[in-house]
Parts: C-alpha cells; sequence; structure tokens
C-alpha cells in the first residue's frame, strides 16, 4: 500500500505533447479514477505509472520514492488491461500464479493467495480452465486475480470494463467497488464512461487534452464544475449552455436568454454575479433535472417559459423532452404523468438556484 | 405499406437462399475435379518412384508395361539399406538437418523477438532485410561463399570446406531469413497487453520469451521447423559445391553421384534412394501437421 504523486508529469511524443504537465497527489487506499475523452492523455498517465512509457519530464513517486527510471517490476504494481492480457497457453490458477512463480515464492504461499483471491473473486470452480474457455467477466475476474494474489502497493486499471456488454459492465463495477473495500490498495482507473467514474471513484480527475481540468469528489464535479469541458462531460443527459447576458432591470439583476424570455436572479445569485461586466459574452449552464415541468407552487428562484416541444424520450421514470431557444438545442426532464408529447407547446420550469454562470470565452464557470 | 413491403422480402429471401446452396454444391463439384487433378499430377512422380523401386534392373530395362510389376523384388531395398555408403549419407543428412533446425531456431527465436518487439533505432528496416536476404537465389551465393570459406582456410588453417559440417554453417543463410520472417509475423500478431503484463508480472525480456511468446507461437515455431527441415534435407546445390569426397556427402548428391555411374544409370536403386530419402519429411510432416492444425484452431477461438 503506498501513496503516488505525480510532479509537473510531461509525456511527448515527437514534437506532439500527450501530457502537458499533469500534478496529482494520490493517497493511500484512495480510489482515483482518470476519466476524459479518447486522446486525452489519461492512458499514457497511467502507463507512465505503469513504467510501460518513459516519462519525458517530471517526476512519478510511488510510497514517497521517485521511479522514473524504476522499471515495471520493481515498482511494485499490477495492471488490469482492457483485454484481459491473460496468457492463452496457461490455466486461470497458472495466469494468476505467474508473478509470484517469477519471484519464487514457496509453493504452499502461492497456493495460498490463488485459493483466496479465487474466493474474494468467485472463481474458484474455473481455476483449472484455460482463458478460452471462459466468458469475458471471468476473464476480467481472472485478470484482477492476478493484480490481487502479487498484494501490490497499487492497481493500475485501464478501461477494464470497455470490453463488457452494459448489464455485466455495471455488474463487474460493483464488483470492483466491492473488492476495493476489502483489500484497501491505492487504485488508478482508467475510463472514458463518466458513470463508471462517478460510482467508483473516491477522487475522479477529469482529463481534457492532456491537461486535468478538475480532481474533485463524484459530487463536487456534478454540482460544482470548474470549468465548461467538465460541467459538459459529467452528467447524462449533458449540461444545457444557454447564450445569455446579465442585465439591471429596476434595481434587480436579470438574466437574458432571448428577446423575450428573461428572469431574474435570485438573490445569493444576484449577489454572486453583481460584479460582472454587463456586456460580457456568458452561458447559463442548467442540468437536465432542473428544466422539468411547471406546477403551481414553485419555490422562489424557479422561473417558468412557454416552449413548443420537438421531441420527447419516455424513459420510464420521467421523460427527456428537447426544444430550441433561439436555435440552441436544450433537454429537460419532466414527469411522465406531465403530457409532454412530440410538437406540442409546455410551460417549463427552470431552477436558478442550481444554475451554473460561464465565460463564453474561456469556458471558466463563474 | 410497411407490412407489404415486409411480406415479399419473407419468400424473396428463402428463394436466394436455395440458390445459394445450389451455389454452393456447384462450388464443391468444381473444387473436388481440381483437387483430384492436382492430386493425380503430384501423386504420379511418387507412384512410378514406388513401381520402379520394386522391379529388377532386368524388368526396368525389359520393354514391358511401365506401369505394372510382373516380378516384384525388395532386392533395391535390400542393397540400399545393407550398404554402409547408403546409410553414411542417410546419418549424414540427418545430423545436418537436425542441427540446422536447432541453430536456426537458436537464431530465429531471438531475432524475431527483437525485431518484433524490442523497438530499437533501425528495427523495422533490419526486418525488411531479413526478408530480402532471403530473395537472392542460392545458385548466386554458392561462388562468394565458396570463396570466402577458401579465404578463411587459408588464413586460419581450419578445414571447411569437403566437410559435412561445413553446411551447418552455409543452411543457415537459407533458413535463417525465412524463419525469422515467419517468426516476426506470428510474434507481432500476439497483443502488445501480453508482454506489457508479463513485464508488470516481473519477467524478464528472456523470461517474457520463452514463457509466454515459444508457449502461444507454438504454431509458428513449428512452422518453421518444418521449413528448416525441408530446406536442409532437400538442399542440393550447396553440398554437391561444398563437398566432394564420397564419406562426406549427404543424400541427395549421395544417391545422385554415386548411382550414375558414367552414363549407367541404376535406375532401381535410384528411384528406391530417393523414395527413402522422402520417408522423414513425410513422417515429420504427418506427426507435426495434426499438433500445427491444433494450435491454429486453439488460437483462432481465443477471442
Amino acid at each position: 500500500m503506498a501513496d503516488v504523486s505525480l510532479r509537473k508529469v510531461i509525456k511527448r511524443y515527437d514534437d506532439v505533447e500527450a501530457v502537458r504537465g499533469i500534478d496529482l497527489e494520490i493517497s493511500d487506499h484512495e480510489f482515483i479514477v482518470l476519466v476524459g475523452p479518447s486522446g486525452c492523455g489519461k492512458s499514457t498517465t497511467l502507463r507512465m505509472i505503469a513504467g510501460l512509457e518513459d516519462i519525458s519530464d517530471g517526476d512519478i513517486l510511488i510510497g514517497g520514492d521517485v521511479v522514473n527510471d524504476v522499471p515495471p517490476k520493481d515498482r511494485d504494481i499490477a495492471m488490469v488491461f482492457q483485454n484481459y492480457a491473460l496468457y492463452p497457453h496457461m490455466t486461470v490458477a497458472e495466469n494468476m500464479s505467474f508473478g509470484l512463480r517469477l519471484k519464487h515464492y514457496p509453493k504452499a504461499e502461492i497456493k495460498e493467495r490463488v485459493t483466496e483471491a479465487a474466493r474474494l473473486l468467485d472463481i474458484t470452480d474455473l481455476i483449472d480452465r484455460k482463458p478460452k474457455q471462459l466468458s469475458g467477466g471471468q476473464r476480467q475476474r481472472v485478470a484482477m486475480g492476478r493484480a490481487i494474489v502479487r498484494n501490490p502497493k497499487v492497481f493500475l486499471f485501464d478501461e477494464p470494463l470497455s470490453n463488457l456488454d452494459a448489464k455485466l459492465r455495471v455488474q463487474m463495477r460493483i464488483e470492483i467497488k466491492k473488492v476495493h473495500q476489502k483489500v484497501r490498495t491505492t487504485t488508478v482507473y482508467v475510463t472514458h464512461d463518466q458513470v463508471e467514474a462517478m460510482t467508483l471513484a473516491d477522487r475522479v480527475v477529469v482529463m481534457n487534452k492532456g491537461r486535468i481540468e478538475q480532481i474533485g469528489t463524484p459530487n463536487e464535479l456534478y454540482h460544482k464544475p470548474a470549468t465548461r469541458f467538465v460541467a459538459g462531460f459529467i452528467g447524462s443527459p449533458a449540461m444545457n449552455f444557454l447564450p445569455c447576458r446579465l442585465e439591471d432591470v429596476g434595481g434587480t439583476l436579470q438574466i437574458r436568454l432571448t428577446d423575450r424570455i428573461a428572469f431574474a436572479l435570485p438573490p445569493a445569485r444576484a449577489a454572486r454575479y453583481n460584479a460582472l461586466p454587463r456586456t460580457e459574452k456568458l452561458l447559463l449552464g442548467i442540468r437536465p433535472e432542473h428544466l422539468t415541468e411547471s406546477h403551481a407552487h414553485l419555490e422562489p428562484g424557479v422561473e417558468t417559459f412557454e416552449t413548443v416541444l420537438d421531441v420527447t424520450e419516455p424513459m420510464g421514470m420521467e421523460t427527456l423532452v428537447y426544444f430550441g431557444l433561439d436555435g440552441t438545442p436544450i433537454c429537460g426532464r419532466v414527469n411522465p404523468n406531465a403530457g409532454a408529447k412530440d410538437g406540442s407547446p409546455m410551460r417549463l420550469a427552470m431552477d436558478l438556484n442550481n444554475m451554473h454562470l460561464l465565460n463564453e470565452a474561456t469556458g471558466v464557470v463563474l | 405499406m410497411s407490412t407489404l413491403a415486409i411480406d415479399k422480402a419473407g419468400p424473396s429471401r428463402k428463394v436466394k437462399y436455395g440458390s445459394m446452396s445450389r451455389d454452393r454444391t456447384w462450388a464443391l463439384r468444381w473444387s473436388y475435379f481440381f483437387l483430384v487433378l492436382f492430386a493425380i499430377f503430384f501423386l504420379t512422380p511418387p507412384v512410378y518412384m514406388l513401381i520402379t523401386s520394386l522391379k529388377s534392373s532386368a524388368e526396368i530395362s525389359a520393354a514391358t508395361n511401365p506401369w505394372w510389376v510382373f516380378h516384384p523384388t525388395l532386392s533395391n531395398y535390400v542393397e540400399l539399406l545393407t550398404s554402409n555408403q547408403f546409410l553414411r549419407f542417410f546419418w549424414n543428412s540427418s545430423v545436418v538437418a537436425i542441427a540446422v533446425v536447432i541453430i536456426t531456431m537458436l537464431i530465429s527465436i531471438p531475432a524475431a523477438f527483437a525485431l518484433a518487439r524490442m523497438k530499437f533505432w533501425g528495427s523495422a528496416t533490419l526486418a525488411t532485410g531479413v526478408f530480402l536476404t532471403y530473395l537472392i537465389p542460392d545458385s548466386l551465393l554458392f561462388i562468394p561463399l565458396f570463396k570466402m570459406l577458401a579465404v578463411f582456410q587459408d588464413y586460419t588453417g581450419i578445414t571447411l570446406l569437403n566437410r559435412w559440417y561445413v553446411l551447418l554453417f552455409i543452411y543457415p543463410t537459407l533458413t535463417v531469413p525465412f524463419c525469422t520472417w515467419i517468426m516476426i509475423g506470428y510474434f507481432a500478431s500476439i497483443p502488445k497487453e501480453l508482454d506489457e503484463a508479463a513485464l508488470i508480472d516481473g519477467a524478464s525480456w528472456l523470461q517474457t520469451l520463452t514463457r509466454i511468446f515459444i508457449p502461444v507461437a507454438l504454431p509458428g515455431l513449428i512452422a518453421a521447423t518444418i521449413f528448416a527441415f525441408t530446406v536442409s534435407w532437400a538442399q542440393f546445390l550447396y553440398p554437391l559445391v561444398f563437398t566432394t569426397s564420397v564419406d562426406q556427402f549427404v543424400l541427395p548428391v549421395g544417391i545422385t553421384t554415386t548411382l550414375i555411374k558414367g552414363d549407367v544409370f541404376n535406375w532401381g536403386q535410384i528411384m528406391t534412394g530417393a523414395l527413402l530419402g522422402a520417408a522423414p519429411p513425410l513422417v515429420i510432416y504427418a506427426f507435426l501437421m495434426d499438433y500445427y492444425i491444433a494450435g491454429l484452431t486453439a488460437g483462432a477461438t481465443k477471442g
């Protein structure tokens, strides 16, 4: 068990900087998820921690020791790959014990560790099978077993669930969480799936274009995104962004969305945004769940407007409604009994207590 | 509208399915026709060899039907298999072929692993270079090779020419490039994550090669082994050039030089010798082919 530190880590391929100087402190026992779109540098970062890629600049520390030039086998890490990377000619037990056998552990201890890991992962019956006789989910369990038996300082997961079907992915997600609760090993987990990131992580690291956009707990990222990228990446359906500007009307601060729609800001928000220049081009960020059907008893700060729905998507527990405001496509979430229909007019309520205001040019949440 | 379209699509698809199976029948008939043609074409010489090997010299030279044995005899087999000379050729061939296979594998496997996996400066060019050397025909290569060995002998006093073991240096020029090339292909098809997993598990490069790559690429290894053995066993030009004493001969050269005396062709023994000489590769193919195909199909379902 150990903490992991990345200090100003850079990865260059010829002229391209894949990772542009990232700083990250991962504490002992922590479950960290690196998330971002493909090409954001998350896998490269993980591979640098593993020692599979050299770092171009900066320092990586595992358990307080700089490991920049330490080969993977001496870093005391274990990695689970997207395509499992099981040795096809070995049985499950042989796959799991390979690392221990290379290090000449006593036979009895190897057997004990493999049995224990197999029990933990519920693969005791499969121990004598070859990988080709296993299903995708079983193979991924074996890959995790191979990592667990070594009892490493750090677990590294490189998109381990991407090859599984949706149902199995949910199941394995819970398995991974259970395993981490039991073994408590420091874990770095890479995924492009923000749901996986939110559900698994103690802290999520959102990466974009080789940089860290934001580090925080799942709730922090969801409720207090720092940038437009994070706000749009975390949450499904994604947050809506509407061009807007601030204006003063009769002593109250208003937010104007279109020529005919403008809302007075709730007092707390008005105080927060009052210092902003009125000419600045802004974006209103509002999540679909804060755009619901209007009803009789609205709380303060909830404003209503009339619109015509383009498309509705009944999901069962809710209905997603899509419409446009001045050409900007917008998604809302309404009660399935609210009577939303394709092409029909509807009165919607926007909860401005949960709004975000962004600088359009810089993408920074204000 | 839409239901109508679906109704129409139903039976028409059925008709198409039937025609596809008719296509298949015809494809099979043509396949069988050409396969039989092929088999006749390629099996005629060995059958003729077998027939001739069972005849006495008198019957071979008599004007009888060459495709039938009237007085079958095993005298050719008995004579060859009791002849020390022939057994010597057989022994030389076996030692050379087996040693060349071992030498080739010892060079090709690490070379292919290095070229396929350990990315170093110039590795891609080198891999192409390895293949290009295979394209130089042996009929061109033997002259400079002979010269090299002669110069080597002049300077060091070590005699390699006219010794059977000179072939252990010569044959790998044919087998190593091709086997390396085959193995590069097989090693390249092994997912990168497999050696990364081994690396993280604590394996050295050598352990990755011996404990992961060689077992996983076994079908390729067997293909390369078969190739190296066949090439060494059947090679004619190099032993003809580099060995001149009868006791240093390998089988192909031995048969043609000792069983043809001037313009007298001892056809019965030539055919018997050729047939006996063809047996070891046949046995190896028969034995290893099963294993080779088993390995191939196991790899295919790995997923």
